[in-house]
């Protein structure tokens, strides 16, 4: 059950291209688990921006000295992340979180793979340190478009078994997508389930691969959200229930995180016409 | 590196209403269409799903009312995304009234609502005069439904072309089937779209056929174009605009129904987001409001809005909220109590 929290800025730090953002924001922590996004008020009460941005929780700690903290990374993207990167410590930030369904964590110790692109990497550090809790054994791939935008890599270092960098344009680790690495990471790490986060493209590529070998993978969508918490239905991706109905989901309360195979990539921007509900499936009117 | 600030525990406050407010003594009850309901302050359609999620932040029986996203006869899958762009003050949707259909509604959610104690404002929106009859019949018997909103004006629904709220005589014949099949003692309000030319000639043929009541207003037809892919911003290409960019043309709404038509009681809504624009609704003419979008960017708005709305009428020497629908329309000549000072709070101390 989320919070909303009068937060307080801690910390703007930044870590290549993107800004690791800290707030003291009393009650949320203890909540919080791996893949949880906290949805953020921008521009202050008299706004012209009405919606709040959501972002993939990084790191939380209970009790600091300042109480309860919570931290995300993000790029600035249009003018709410301006705005943000613009806060100072003490500046006051209205949060509500945590949102969504976490990463589901495997009950035996498995190997896991975990594959992040640009700030996609941010949930699943916290992901990585829940897994080895449990015994498992992690593998890391992290991608961007170049080396400013790879986050987490020494985390990912400390925490994992083996970790495997690349980059558009070659400017760290290997010159490619991280789809080019992961088939032959799977077979040399023996994974049993993956997790990823990053864009849309991405997450498709790695549900591909994971498929045709008969990998579970979670993934964690990005679709643009006006509520965060359900109540408007803007988030809405076409997904297959356990009934093998596709369905109209929200993204903020039954995702972010999915299971890849049950997400319709291909149909994602439209309303597939076999969806429950379809207007061209003749369902009434 | 900047210095850490010196932060303590107690200067972060975690949003607890009741730890730090006590509402004004004032009679906030209010009338519509025979039914008295607790306060002024409602969700708005689509901007509340059901109640639940928003019970999550706030308890939504404390409202006057929840009003339910449209519910249409069969599940529906609504509009392809993106499904929203934000635009100045405001935002623009076209969701295409996603939703599970009315049995399921009636099952699940009309369910909650009324094991939950709150009071259940029904909207129904259909694709023919029979769809709304429908609809309204299956209400019949219902727990927990205070009232009826029939969604004529949503112009994002592809409906084979009509748009009922733009017709007189199309929104008379949709009334008359709800009022017709519309459990006895339920109020039926129709909502109204704002893209007419004359928005009381609507309101009109809406009160002839027997609505006993006006919301007002749903959303202006808007469109984005995203200027970096160089097409529409929005799946559904148009789609409907909220926020406070709207509030003026909404007041002005409700103004000139409340002229044309005295008696018939008023939802409004469009752009409300504090207590003071909660009570330029109410003295523009309506008896109620509706929270919309707003409640996107704060959850639990409504509730924040009813203590704001009950402070202004307080300090404004105001014992009821009947005191004030409609108050803005008063002769010239007739005087009330002023509002606070605007900067009537800063004393400025003379230096001795
Ligand atoms: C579950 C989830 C987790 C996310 N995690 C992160 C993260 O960890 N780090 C990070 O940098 N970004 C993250 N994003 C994307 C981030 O929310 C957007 O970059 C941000 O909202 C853009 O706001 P803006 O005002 O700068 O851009 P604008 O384009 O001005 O935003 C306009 C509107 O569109 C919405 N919007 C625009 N782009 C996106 C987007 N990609 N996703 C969702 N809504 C969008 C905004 O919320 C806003 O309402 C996440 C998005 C989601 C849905
Ligand atoms: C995302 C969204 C969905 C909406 N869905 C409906 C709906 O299903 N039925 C309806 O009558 N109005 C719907 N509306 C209109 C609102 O109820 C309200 O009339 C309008 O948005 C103006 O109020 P606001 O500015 O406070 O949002 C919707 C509005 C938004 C923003
Ligand atoms: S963002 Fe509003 S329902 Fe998901």
């Amino acid at each position: 059950m989320p919070v909303q929290v009068q937060g307080e800025v801690l910390s703007v730090r930044k870590v290549g291209a993107y800004n690791a953002m800290t707030v003291v924001a009393p009650g949320m922590a203890e909540l919080t688990r791996p893949g949880h996004f906290v949805a953020v008020q921008v521009g202050g009460p008299e706004s012209s921006m009405l919606l709040r941005r959501a972002f993939a929780i990084y790191d939380v700690k209970e009790r600091g000295v300042y109480g309860g903290t919570v931290e995300f990374i993000f790029s600035v993207h249009g003018k709410g992340t301006a705005w943000l990167a613009a806060r100072r410590p003490q500046d006051k930030l209205d949060l509500v979180g945590p949102l969504g369904k976490p990463f589901r964590l495997p009950a035996e110790r498995v190997n896991a793979t975990l594959v992040g692109g640009g700030y996609g990497s941010a949930p699943l550090l916290p992901l990585a340190s829940s897994l080895r809790e449990r015994g498992c054994r992690v593998d890391f791939v992290l991608g961007a478009g170049d080396q400013h935008r790879l986050f987490g890599q020494l985390d990912a270092k400390r925490i994992a078994t083996s970790i495997e960098v690349t980059t558009d344009d070659g400017s760290q680790g290997r010159k490619g997508r991280v789809s080019d690495v992961l088939p032959e990471l799977l077979d040399r790490a023996a994974s049993d389930v993956v997790y990823a986060c990053g864009p849309m493209a991405m997450l498709k590529a790695v549900t591909e691969i994971c498929t045709a070998r008969g990998i579970p993978c979670q993934v964690a969508v990005e679709e643009s959200m006006a509520c965060g918490v359900g109540v408007c239905m803007t988030c809405v991706l076409p997904v297959v229930g356990d009934d093998g109905l596709t369905r109209m989901v929200r993204s903020c309360v039954e995702g972010p995180v999915f299971l890849g195979d049950r997400v319709r990539w291909d149909d994602v921007g439209t309303v597939p016409e076999d969806v429950v509900g379809s207007i061209t499936a003749g369902t009434g009117h | 590196m900047t210095l850490r600030p010196e932060l303590t525990k107690t200067e972060v406050t975690v949003r607890k209403r009741e730890e730090v407010f006590t509402r004004p003594d004032v009679d906030l009850t209010t009338r519509l269409g025979g039914v008295t309901f607790p306060n002024p302050v409602f969700t708005a359609s689509g901007c509340a799903a059901a109640g639940q999620e928003l019970d999550q932040f706030f308890d939504v029986s404390e409202l006057g009312g929840v009003v339910t996203k449209s519910i249409m006869l069969a599940p529906r899958s609504g509009r392809p995304t993106p499904r929203m762009a934000e635009t100045p003050s405001g935002m623009v949707n076209s969701i295409g009234l996603q939703g599970p259909g009315i049995d399921a509604f009636l099952d699940k959610d009309l369910a909650w609502l009324a094991q939950r104690g709150a009071r259940a404002v029904v909207s129904i929106a259909g694709g023919s005069v029979d769809e709304y009859a429908k609809l309204a019949a299956k209400l019949r018997g219902q727990k927990g439904l205070a009232m009826i909103e029939v969604n004529i004006s949503c112009p994002n629904v592809e409906d084979r072309g009509q748009v009922f709220a733009c017709d007189p005589v199309a929104s008379a014949a949709v009334v008359q089937a709800v009022k017709r099949a519309a459990p006895t003692g339920v109020p039926v309000f129709a909502k109204l779209s704002p893209d007419v030319t004359d928005i009381t000639e609507i309101a009109r043929a809406c009160v002839d056929a027997g609505a006993d009541g006006l919301s007002l207003i749903n959303t202006l037809l808007g469109m984005v174009i995203d200027t970096h892919t160089l097409r529409p911003a929005l799946g559904g290409v148009t789609g409907g605009l909220s926020g406070p960019a709207i509030r003026p043309v909404a007041v002005r709404c409700v103004w000139q129904v409340r002229q044309a038509l005295p008696e018939v009681p008023i939802l409004g809504m469009g752009g409300i987001r504090t207590g003071l624009d909660a009570l330029e609704f109410l003295l523009a003419g309506a008896n109620a409001v509706s929270v919309g979008t707003t409640v996107f960017g704060d959850p639990s708005a409504p509730i924040r809005i009813l203590d704001e709305l009950a402070v202004a009428l307080a300090e404004r020497g105001f014992g009821s909220v009947s005191e004030v629908v409609g108050l803005a329309h008063r002769p010239p000549d007739v005087h009330v109590p002023e509002g606070p000072d605007p900067v009537g709070d800063l004393v400025i101390e003379e230096d001795e």
